[in-house]
């Protein structure tokens, strides 16, 4: 780094040389299967290399009175049929094998290495033509050209342990490639090309140390495979010439003597499994230790079923919908939990058939978590609690998940946020569409293909059939989430939930997809919660929305006293950063600072670090949600005056 | 589909020609040619030129190489310098048992592996990270000595299957049967763990994507969700490792046939090895390449069936 240092305009690489390997090896040896993997390697290279100083008997020496003894004080793993003792033959043909391995583990990194970095550098021709060689050399059958290489070079195990590190090379190769090129893409990288720095600096400087992990990696794979391939010749009697002892030797000494001695094959093949182990484990520490998988991905799909807390959240009092219609959906003190931190601190809901409600709010502020946690389907290690929870009467909190599973798609629809990727890439629409038709109206093929079509037919695609036929990456955007609707459609839900459904899609599109919600809400009646940060989607489909910040409703109501008469300062910035609320060349008001993460959100008012109207009041003690007149509630203590509110849809 | 046949075909054509040339160079560099190899004792120079001019040997090394080929396209990869018999007939004889092995042993691995790795996917926890730790001892155990061990306890202890020899299925298929299971186990132990591995990964990643929450939430059972979509999309890559293992048993062949004494390919590369009986060894490679060949080209078609984007392109 230091001749770049001055060059203003280099970012600085992420991580230096040396420390990365040192700490690779730390951790490494931090895991107790990584320590012992490692300290086996040592003990038997050790044990090996000073063989003829620490071995109890010679390689061959033979003690005939003696033969095919069990383990005992003078022969701690016991005597072969000639009464030569095991661990001495063990010790001394394990020099053989380690060279042998170490051999081939050289060719394969040095090769590997350095046709990798020329391919991955260089680009172009250069690459392809060595991707091409590489794929020659994948296709070559590798045991059997160790064979021909012995034939010709009789009982040369370096011979043969070097054509098996070259023949494997060719997978390093592909390593070091990928990850050469996608280094030598970085910014940083690029910036010191720029800066003068020729390819071998850069490569020793930048590429190296990044490649390190993965060629340590394949390395201590390819030295698992050595091994095998290496005692394997050796079984075969190809490599070191009997009665010099080998690993593989020794096996085939315990397999003639099976019926007479079968302790034999304990030792000689424990050792050669669990040097074989020891690189495989090395490599798997080595492996994990590298990646960066998230915590929140799932492991298994157990961890898939959204857990339901016992419920203890007290609800607050919310309004009542402004329809005289009663409830399909209600829920009150939803709670939506990471560990200790609640992301979601308690929302209240009621949507009546027919009803469209908006959910509005800033990334961050939990409005995809609440509508998950309705559908019982939060991500990993994610749990809920809610006071009460109901569709249609039922309650959803006391619901086996094999339970909620028939409830879904029936009482509760879902719209994903992507259209393409929320449909699964490997089946034809007909066939993901059909599948759902059959399992929720337990209809034949052909009838669910009627009804399937029925269904693309009211979502308005102009030609079903091929649609049927396509599969997701064929349709456009706004095709794909016609489809996504006319899927969540499938088993007649009472409720539908929409997260962002036209985020995805363009401007144009974007209008059509509402109107066909609108439209659908109207012919079928169900009830509908979007989930949106625009309010030009709020006013234009929904009758109330709710207004959450910070895991909070903050503001809810019909969407006509919403959008003209905010109470909350949260809601009247929303609106004034709104860019379909701005005039013609007006700015856009920014609502200054930003959603605080959940485990930082106060105890107190949680906008009120960035709200104009805070006063001291605010940040002691909790806000509780203040019900207004019909239907509205605010959670504020110093809310918007109520005025005829001139310039936010003064258009 | 045929033209993808048709490019694998071609694109083997320099494997096999790279690794008989380097077979000719290496046997040319070499002192002692097979002339010697056939005189063995017999030292007398008089023979020794006659051989090497019926051989050929007396030719530069291009044209020794390019008569073979001319020959291999004939259909003719010469003969054996021991028996003296045709090398495509004394191959031909014993391809049937080392491709049961291979077939038997990738069907066997792909059936067990993916139970494994799905049941790990979906069961997680403790039973998953011990079907880890397992996979991790598998692909540690070397074959001949594993071959060994089912020998000692299914022949020599429970006397269940015979510890050796092989039974055409023309003659006996009950038999056949029997002697085939153990080496069958044998081979597939290291592609089990290997493609249990795979499965368990593919299906994980395959669960976490955003198309499974909308299939979920739109009323499909879980059973169905895993069962056929996350099995399906996690496909691409354990077909991939299927038939990496299915390669990689090819080595395997040649060590479970020497431990239990089938008459396959490999147990003649053996025998060939310890002959430098080059004509033999240099057919069994150019065998061998051709079941690499196969291999992944069944790979191709299935990726082209299993996944519609890589059909298109």
């Amino acid at each position: 780094m230091t001749e770049i240092i001055g060059h203003e305009a280099v970012p600085a690489a992420p991580t230096a040389a040396a420390p990365a390997a040192k700490r690779l090896w730390r951790r490494v040896l931090g895991r107790p299967a990584g320590a012992l993997a490692v300290a086996w390697i040592a003990l038997i290279s050790i044990g090996a290399a000073l063989a003829t100083w620490i071995a109890p008997y010679g390689a061959v020496e033979q003690d005939l009175a003696a033969s095919f003894s069990l383990p005992d004080g003078a022969h701690l793993l016991g005597t072969d049929q000639l009464g030569r003792d095991v661990l001495s033959r063990i010790l001394f043909g394990g020099r053989v094998t380690l060279v042998a391995v170490v051999e081939c583990v050289a060719v394969f990194v040095l090769v590997g290495v350095a046709v990798g970095l020329v391919a991955g550098y260089r680009g172009g021709r250069v690459d392809r033509f060595i991707m091409r060689c590489c794929d020659i050399v994948m296709a070559i059958p590798v045991v059997v050209t160790l064979l021909v290489v012995l034939a010709i070079f009789s009982r040369n195990e370096t011979a043969a342990m070097t054509t098996f590190g070259f023949l494997a090379s060719a997978g390093l190769v592909r390593v070091v490639r990928a990850s050469t090129m996608s280094i030598r893409s970085d910014d940083y990288v690029q910036a010191a090309v720029v800066a003068g720095l020729t390819p071998v600096q850069v490569v020793r400087r930048h590429i190296l140390p990044r490649v390190t992990a993965p060629v340590l990696i394949q390395a201590a794979l390819l030295a698992g495979s050595a091994l095998l391939v290496e005692s394997g010749l050796n079984y075969l009697g190809l490599g070191v010439e009997p009665p010099q002892p080998s690993w593989g030797g020794l096996v085939t000494d315990a397999s003639g003597a099976i019926n007479q001695q079968p302790w034999l094959l304990v030792p000689s093949g424990l050792v050669i499994v669990l040097t074989a182990l020891a690189f495989g484990i090395v490599g798997d520490v080595l492996r994990d230790a590298v990646s960066d998988r998230s915590d929140l991905a799932a492991r298994s799909w157990r961890q898939m079923m959204t857990r339901v807390r016992p419920g203890s959240g007290t609800a607050d009092t919310a309004p009542a919908s402004t329809s005289s219609t009663p409830s399909v959906l209600t829920v009150s003190g939803l709670r939506v939990h990471a560990g200790d931190t609640d992301l979601v601190e308690g929302i209240d809901l009621q949507v009546a058939a027919g009803e469209i409600v908006g959910v509005v709010g800033e990334s961050g502020c939990g409005k995809t978590m609440t509508v998950l946690a309705l559908l019982r389907l939060l991500p990993p290690g994610v749990e809920m609690s809610a006071a009460a929870y109901s569709i249609d009467g039922d309650d959803v909190l006391s619901l086996s998940e094999r339970e909620m599973a028939t409830h879904r798609g029936t009482a509760i629809g879902y719209i994903p946020q992507e259209p393409v990727a929320g449909l699964d890439p490997a089946f034809t629409i007909g066939s993901q569409l059909g599948e759902l038709v059959r399992h929720h109206t337990e209809v034949g093929r052909a009838a669910a293909a009627v009804r399937v079509r029925e269904l693309l037919t009211m979502v308005r695609l102009p030609d079903p059939e091929r649609v049927m036929r396509s599969y997701p990456h064929q349709l456009s955007g706004g095709m794909a989430q016609r489809v996504a609707i006319a899927r969540s459609l499938a088993g007649n839900p009472r409720v539908l939930v929409a997260d962002e459904p036209t985020t995805a899609l363009d401007v144009t599109v974007q209008a059509e997809i509402l109107d066909l919600l609108v439209d659908l809400r109207d012919r079928v009646g169900m009830a509908v919660i979007i989930v949106t940060h625009d309010w030009g989607v709020v006013s234009d489909v929904c009758d109330r929305a709710v207004v959450m910040y910070a895991g909070q409703t903050v503001e809810e109501g019909p969407v006509r006293d919403l959008v003209h008469h905010p109470r909350h300062p949260y809601t009247r910035a929303l609106l004034d950063a709104n860019p379909s609320s701005a005039g013609f060349r007006e700015r856009l008001r920014a609502i200054p600072g930003a959603v605080p993460a959940p485990a930082d959100r106060p105890v107190s008012c949680h906008f009120a670090a960035r709200c104009t109207r805070r006063q001291d009041d605010c940040t002691s003690r909790p806000v509780l949600l203040t019900i207004g007149g019909h239907g509205t509630a605010h959670r504020c203590l110093h809310p918007e005056p109520i005025r005829e509110n001139a310039d936010v849809l003064a258009r | 589909m045929s033209r993808l046949i048709i490019t694998r075909l071609l694109w083997s054509i320099p494997s096999l020609a790279i690794v008989t040339a380097l077979t000719f160079v290496l046997a040319w560099l070499t002192p002692g040619d097979a002339a010697r190899t056939i005189l063995g004792t017999n030292t007398d120079p008089a023979a020794y030129e006659q051989i090497r001019t019926q051989l050929g040997l007396d030719q530069p090394l291009w044209s020794q190489y390019s008569t073979w080929i001319g020959h291999a396209l004939q259909g003719d990869l010469g003969s054996s310098l021991f028996t003296g018999e045709s090398v495509i007939s004394v191959l031909n004889s014993r391809l049937g048992v080392s491709l049961t092995l291979i077939v038997g042993a990738t069907i066997l691995a792909a059936v067990v592996g993916v139970a494994i790795g799905l049941f790990g996917a979906v069961r997680g926890g403790a039973p998953a990270r011990a079907a880890d730790s397992a996979a991790l001892v598998g692909m540690s155990v070397p074959t001949f000595w594993f071959g060994l061990l089912l020998i000692l306890l299914f022949s020599v202890k429970l006397p269940w299957f015979p510890a050796t020899g092989y039974v055409p299925f023309g003659d006996d298929p009950g038999a056949w049967a029997r002697s085939i299971v153990l080496p069958i186990v044998a081979l597939s132990v290291g592609g089990i763990a290997t493609i249990a591995k795979q499965t368990r990964g593919a299906v994980v990643d395959a669960m976490g994507q955003e198309y499974v929450r909308a299939l979920r939430a739109n009323g499909l059972p879980n059973g169905r969700v895993i069962m056929r979509h996350c099995l399906k999309n996690a496909s691409v890559p354990v077909v991939t490792v299927v038939g990496l293992v299915m390669i990689g048993l090819l080595g395997g062949t040649i060590l479970v046939e020497q431990v239990f004494a089938l008459p396959g390919l490999g147990q003649l590369a053996v025998s060939a090895t310890t002959q430098h009986d080059l004509p033999i060894l240099v057919g069994v490679v150019v065998y061998y390449t051709f079941i690499v060949i196969g291999s992944n080209l069944l790979t191709d078609v299935a990726y082209g069936w299993l996944s519609p984007r890589i059909e298109e392109s």
